[in-house]
């Protein structure tokens, strides 16, 4: 187990290290190169590092909440209900700066809580987490809010009708460490309260009527959750677009070599979240240079067939 | 002697149907008694308000104290729970789940103390499922599965243990593995025992004392050979019981 996580903990510090100097300019030796790497390639790889932890740890929660592998904030229309509070706030909201944190932002966490909680209740009502309940209602909740974003983009003007799509395909084109600062604080609160209920995310795994016989307070362990997963992905929407799958194929991954205990789980997911994301984003700035693609864009092709053998694997 | 469990008149309403009427029993320190009732009764909500699951009417005390408004940690030290359904859809080890019983004893970010692994070790021992310890609970058999459920809440290291349904599902050998299992801990460490049970023999064979309810009332409480007569037995079920022969009383096995 030591030996995995050296190799995990090496793997993140290589990403953060070695892909900001990767791209078309050659940052070493290139006379404009300090001043890339520092106003964009370390910026963009701290965003990107920041936004797969979020998304990948929302899906391990939301995979023990829901205590069913194919929760995440994808599934679920969780990314849907952020990038809707998101999109929302950049047609109509002021560009309202509280104490640093942006609007976007705020309005993502909300757009997301409430949509986790909406398909909770009718998950619930249903009574039962079992797959094709999720993922009908999530798929309903999803094309549901996609065609309100699809609203608003058509009673946009063509400019920011084109500046909502490159954001909803999901990158992290950022300049200056404002985005990266402002994505760590929602995260590191949400990383600080998920740390602290990995024995009750155990727990949630056999079911809430044991998890509460066994003494965990079921609905405050709940209510915390759900809002440190709606605080990261709500986040990690706003500023970085809803970049799929993440939330899905990194617990899973993790899983194979941690099993299902959270104490171990947690930490893996958060390191390999990071590293993985950064990786998307590499090849997405390399693989056609000099035209950089989405990092979402990577995701998705990699995420889909994922998510299908998934499926396929279970049934 | 002190009561274990006393319940007093407790009513409950879910989303406007009242499932329990007023049910009072009590029961001693150290009774194995089975509840026992049609479909519907309340059986399982009973349960679930000695659990602190629900806010009911009327007085359910553990030890002397309320379960409703319990701390969760505290009363998850009074009382364990076996439930009736096992679905998890990850793979957890059997050790990493029975030691999930000491989670009312541990707190949040301390490791497992040397007393908590003695605890799982004891338990994982009475129930002989020490050998599955590293399997994962997906691959063992509904019966060795069961009896994992069962070290969980010997873990917890209760005075009171709930279970619904143990034996339900089960074949009969292991059926009969079960009932013996929850008998030896009934008198080896000395647990009040309190069992919904479908299964009227298996009640009257196993236990001290049977309750019965119907439509969320107490209809019946006393020893099984009371019970096991066409009278009671027709009020409960509302069909015709014809007795063949006489039940043997547990003592005899």
């Amino acid at each position: 187990m030591k030996l995995k996580f050296a190799i995990l903990i090496l793997l993140s510090l290589a990403a953060l290290i070695v892909f900001p100097m990767l791209g078309s300019t050659d940052v070493l030796h290139d006379p404009m190169g300090r001043e890339i790497l520092m106003k964009l390639r370390f910026p963009r790889v701290l965003t990107a590092f920041l936004a797969g932890i979020a998304l990948a740890s929302s899906g391990m929660i939301f995979q023990a909440l829901f205590r069913n592998p194919l929760a995440t904030p994808d599934t679920l229309g969780v990314s849907g209900g952020a990038a809707l509070g998101a999109t929302l706030w950049m047609r109509f909201g002021a560009p309202l700066l509280l104490i640093g944190v942006t609007g976007a932002s705020i309005a993502g966490f909300l757009g997301a809580l409430g949509t986790v909680l909406l398909v909770y209740g009718l998950a619930r009502f249903k009574s039962g987490f079992s797959s094709a309940t999720l993922l009908l209602a999530g798929v309903a909740v999803n094309l549901f809010l996609s065609s309100l974003i699809l609203l608003m983009q058509y009673f946009s003007d063509p400019g920011e009708t084109f500046r909502m799509i490159r954001w909803l395909m999901g990158g992290f084109s950022v300049v200056g460490f404002a985005t990266p600062v402002n994505l760590a604080v929602f995260t590191v609160i949400g990383l600080m309260i998920t740390a602290l209920l990995t024995r009750e995310m155990n727990l949630l795994l056999t079911g809430e009527e044991l998890a509460g016989a066994r003494g965990v307070n079921v609905d405050r362990t709940k209510k915390m959750l759900f809002f440190s997963a709606s605080l990261m992905t709500g986040a990690a929407v706003a500023f970085c677009g809803p970049i799929a799958f993440v939330g899905l194929m990194v617990p899973h991954i993790c899983r194979q070599f941690t099993g299902s205990d959270h104490r171990k789980l947690f930490p893996a997911v958060i390191l390999l979240g990071g590293a993985f994301m950064v990786i998307c984003d590499g090849l997405a700035r390399t693989l056609l240079a000099p035209v950089e693609m989405p990092a979402g864009l990577i995701t998705s092709l990699l995420g889909g067939p994922f998510f299908l053998w998934l499926l396929l694997k279970k049934s | 002697m002190n009561n274990a469990i006393q319940i007093n008149d407790v009513a409950l309403e879910l989303n406007g149907t009242p499932i329990l009427r007023g049910v009072s029993f009590d029961i001693g320190q150290g009774e194995y008694v089975s509840i026992i009732g049609p479909n519907g009764a309340g059986k399982t909500t009973l349960l679930r308000c000695l659990l602190g699951m629900y806010s009911y009417n009327g007085s359910a005390r553990i030890n002397g104290t309320e379960c409703r408004g319990y701390d969760s940690r505290a009363l998850a030290r009074q009382v364990s729970y076996v439930p009736q359904t096992h679905d998890i859809e990850f793979p957890l080890a059997v050790y990493d789940f029975v030691m999930m019983g000491r989670y009312p004893y541990l707190s949040a970010l301390s490791p497992a103390q040397k007393q908590d692994e003695e605890a799982v070790e004891r338990a994982l021992q009475i129930t002989g499922t020490g050998q599955f310890r590293n399997r994962t609970l997906r691959t063992l058999s509904g019966g060795e599965r069961q009896k994992v459920y069962i070290a969980a809440a010997l873990a917890q290291e209760t005075p009171v243990m709930l279970l619904d349904e143990p034996a339900t599902f089960l074949d009969w050998r292991h059926q009969t593995e079960v009932m013996k299992l929850l008998k030896k801990i009934n008198a080896e460490c000395g647990a009040t025992i309190l069992a919904v049970n479908h299964d009227l023999n298996s009640a009257a064979h196993w236990s001290d004392r049977i309750i019965a309810l119907k439509n969320g009332k107490t209809l019946f409480s006393g020893t099984p050979q009371e019970l096991i007569q066409p009278a009671p037995l027709e009020t409960l079920f509302e069909t015709a019981f014809v007795r063949k022969e006489t039940l043997a009383p547990a003592s005899e096995q």
